[in-house]
């Protein structure tokens, strides 16, 4: 039996955080998942945001620019440019967030997948920011904009900044 | 936020992780605890101060011998700072499980 268990890595003053989890497929299926649009758009955002892949070139050089909406108006997005993409077992990109007043500096992700000993596949995302705070406010903040949109975590998110 | 940026230093710690598991287990004296240490009691009496400060450790006498306790409700506290996190994360997985089985 393999795990869903979500594990979460996010070590005190330090600037990454990991997600892993295990998927019960071949890595060549969850590979796909992540990097054709018609799939990722099927996943990848809760059912109440519009999810619109503008630009997904998932291969090495590669850009990438998408946003989804929320019928509240709150528009958010992301743009980026893939590093690297070796079919089923890499993917390394930087992604900026768009839809904030000031700039914000990339995120340098790796996605890495890694078949198991019973045969599932073993999704590590690696995210590394340029401080603690910023990864703090990502987490925190950021990453809860997703899920429960308002205005007001949005303010206290540019607070943080 | 100054709470829960304590508690994440103190689980920062590779050693300070060995503490806690250890004490979880079982209640310990300051000897016990530094027996399974190579570093010197100093040491893991810094560690020990470190996670009294953000409350993950309690100090309790008992007869003449101080034993360490573990206090988990500070532990659920860091849980409770990925659990936005760790809720996105788990309904773009389920979709994606059930997306996985559909291919």
């Amino acid at each position: 039996m393999f795990n869903t268990t979500i594990e979460i890595i996010a070590e005190a003053g330090k600037n990454d955080f990991s997600i892993i989890r295990e998927f019960n497929a071949p890595k060549e299926k969850v590979f796909k998942a992540f990097t054709v649009p018609e799939y990722l758009k099927q996943w990848f955002m809760p059912v109440e945001m519009a999810f619109t892949i503008e630009k997904m070139e998932c291969k090495t050089g590669g850009s990438f620019q998408n946003h989804h909406s929320h019928a509240n108006g709150m528009k958010f997005g992301f743009r980026g440019v893939y590093h690297e993409v070796t079919e089923p077992n890499l993917i390394i990109k930087t992604s900026e967030f768009l839809g904030l007043p000031q700039k914000m500096t990339p995120v340098l992700e790796t996605t890495t997948f890694e078949t198991t000993e019973n045969g599932s596949t073993k999704v590590a995302i690696h995210s590394l920011c340029v401080s603690p705070e910023f990864r703090d406010a990502m987490i925190q903040n950021g990453m809860r904009n997703h899920l429960q949109i308002s205005y007001g975590l949005l303010d206290n998110l540019i607070i943080n900044l | 936020m100054k709470i829960r940026r304590d508690v994440f230093q103190a689980i920062a710690d590779p050693t300070r992780r060995a503490i806690i598991v250890l004490i979880a287990v079982q209640a310990m004296t300051p000897n016990a605890l530094a027996e399974h240490f190579n570093t010197s009691r100093q040491a893991v009496s810094r560690h020990i101060k470190i996670l009294t400060e953000c409350e993950l450790v309690k100090q309790e006498l008992s007869g003449r011998e101080i034993y360490y306790h573990f206090n988990p409700k500070k532990m659920k506290e860091v849980d409770k700072w990925l659990q936005p996190l760790r809720s996105m994360w788990d309904e773009r997985f389920a979709k994606l499980d059930n997306l996985l089985k559909k291919m």
